[in-house]
């Protein structure tokens, strides 16, 4: 984890311009002199390995710097976009889970019949369907054409809802960039999942459940199921980093104010201590996925536990 | 033959193959049919498509030839998308080698850089080194093979570890072989079936990848990549949609023909999956 951040701080500052830079350009420029009071002021003219240092420290204390741009602490900044970016990211999560699960189902149970290679099909062309792509298409027949959903943005400004209304605002607002990111994950759920509910059903236990006399349906829920998730909860954890990779292309088609769009504005506007904080949050929320993922295979398998 | 005749029983390994000789054969003939600068003005801006003979996709809010863009957006495409996985491959086997050979602290540092390179979003990476370095075609190009090694290395290392204490392996030692010669000599060859049917996966990553970049306006704007080209017509998508939608589907196509190809890949040379 501190590798990580040393490694990017060093890297950055080979960065050509930086947030003085930025902000001057902002201004309309501004002469030479007060450009370097600007640099003086944020500390930007010491050396490379003074302000690595002061980095870290503050760092242990959870304190990421000041962002220059937005003139405020950087962790602020970042707690103000996070909901946003977790909730879309928990929906897309949640959708790509279920229905590729459910759709693994399906496939499984009528392995190579028309059910199965159309959803497998289906799957390919998801899974090689770029997201922004598929956001933009969906703004177009949605938003424009049929004038169902809002084409981009969190919640309706100006409206204030308040309380059930404001959730159903929200709500709408997010749905096509949950369908939109969840796309490409959805189509790697469901195969991992077919292929695991082939590999499981074909074990002895299954064999047993049925001689028991049980119907497909408790079969495959209570005994398959169950087993078959497995390498499903593995994925999660692999995909976390990868969602919120996502995230920055998905929040920049709609509009989102959330921790991937924070991010896109860093690069461009030179933040490098937001740009800094951003990944640092996120290799952090990176690891934390992974432990619950930890703790869920336990929940699952009790096997696992025991033996450590 | 053997080989040929396992992959050509799939029939959407087959389609897989079609269409991404379409793909190629459009990279190809690029400057045949469309010669000159693709970014060139060559009509009214938006035409719709199928209205002008002369301009058979319509042109986008500049007034450039769409078709034009298609076919020398395909070369850009396929390009990077080439490059960035022969960089990831080099970079993931050289490493994944030296771990899964050596063992022990080689191996744990080995395995540490790559884990700090995995539990970043890579795309975050991504953004990161396109700050530093800028956004050219080859800083694209090796920036996103940069980030797509640590699965690569994995792999290899995984491979490696099974390998390494064979008999054939032991008697190169005793025969007195350099560790380089038995790294990349013997085992290497061994080890690389899976990482081939991989690099199908990489590719089609880094094509998506390089397109979200040109969308966001972070690639190199004086190539004609698909990305650059919805980027565009993301400004006239009420009324225009065809500007984004013409480029999505080249990409969808490709990177479709591309995962295609690497599933056939990895069915015919799986013994496990045979006779199924």
């Amino acid at each position: 984890m501190l590798i990580v951040l040393v490694g990017l701080f060093v890297l950055l500052q080979f960065a050509p311009g930086d947030a003085v830079d930025a902000l001057v350009a902002q201004m309309g420029g501004g002469d030479a002199t007060m450009i370097d009071d600007l640099r003086r002021h944020y500390g930007l003219d010491l050396p490379i390995a003074v302000r690595l240092a002061s980095y870290v420290w503050h760092l242990v204390r959870l304190d990421l710097g000041f962002s220059v741009i937005y003139g405020k602490p950087v962790a602020e900044v970042i707690l103000e976009r996070l909901p946003v970016t977790l909730l879309l990211m928990t929906s897309a999560l949640s959708l790509a889970f279920g229905a590729g699960m459910v759709l693994g189902i399906l496939a499984a149970r009528w392995v190579n019949r028309w059910p199965d290679t159309l959803i497998s099909t289906l799957g390919l062309v998801f899974y090689a369907t770029p997201s922004f792509w598929f956001g933009l298409m969906g703004i177009v027949v949605f938003a424009v054409k049929l004038a169902w959903l809002p084409p981009g943005g969190y919640e309706e400004i100006g409206a204030e809802y308040t309380g059930i209304w404001r959730v159903l605002d929200i709500t709408r607002h997010l749905m096509l960039p949950t369908a939109t990111l969840s796309l490409i994950f959805l189509a790697i759920y469901f195969r991992i999942m077919r292929a695991s509910m082939l590999e499981v059903l074909t074990l002895d236990f299954v064999r047993s459940a049925r001689a028991k006399g049980l119907n497909q349906f408790a079969v495959v829920t209570r005994h398959v199921l169950r087993n078959a998730l497995l390498p499903m909860v593995t994925l999660i954890g692999l995909q976390a980093g990868t969602m919120l990779g996502g995230s920055v292309v998905v929040e920049s088609v709609f509009a989102l104010p959330g921790l991937g769009r924070l991010a896109y504005e860093a690069v461009v506007q030179r933040d490098l201590n937001t740009l800094l904080g951003i990944t640092f949050v996120s290799a952090l929320l990176v690891i934390t996925v992974n432990l619950v993922v930890d703790l869920l295979y336990v929940q699952l398998d009790p096997r696992i536990g025991s033996s450590s | 033959m053997t080989f040929l005749r396992l992959y050509i029983r799939s029939p959407s390994a087959v389609f897989g193959i079609i269409l991404l000789v379409l793909v190629l054969t459009a990279a190809l003939t690029a400057d045949y049919f469309f010669p000159g600068d693709p970014l060139a003005l060559a009509g009214r801006p938006l035409v719709w498509p199928f209205e002008s003979l002369t301009l058979p996709l319509g042109t986008d809010n500049l007034g450039r030839d769409i078709a034009a863009q298609i076919f020398h957006g395909a070369r850009i495409s396929l390009l990077i998308g080439f490059a960035a996985t022969s960089v990831a491959i080099a970079i993931g086997i050289v490493i994944g080698a030296i771990a899964g050979y050596y063992g022990g602290w080689t191996d744990d540092v080995l395995m540490r850089v790559t884990e700090a390179f995995q539990i970043l979003p890579n795309f975050l990476l991504l953004l990161i080194i396109i700050t530093v370095f800028g956004s050219t075609l080859p800083c694209v190009t090796a920036a996103i093979g940069a980030v797509s090694w640590p699965a690569v290395a994995r792999l290899t290392r995984a491979e490696f570890l099974t390998f390494r204490t064979r008999d054939f392996v032991q008697s190169c030692r005793t025969i007195g072989l350099g560790d380089i010669k038995i790294i990349f000599g013997e085992i290497l060859p061994n080890a690389l079936p899976p990482v081939i049917v991989y690099a199908s996966v990489i590719m089609a990553v880094a094509i998506l990848l390089e397109s979200a970049l040109a969308f966001l306006n972070l690639s190199d704007p004086n190539v004609s990549s698909w990305g650059n080209l919805i980027g565009q017509g993301r400004a006239v998508l009420r009324v225009r949609w065809y500007v984004s939608a013409i480029p999505g589907f080249a990409i969808l196509l490709t990177v479709l023909a591309v995962s295609l190809v690497g599933q056939g890949l990895n069915d015919a040379l799986n013994p496990r999956l045979r006779g199924r």
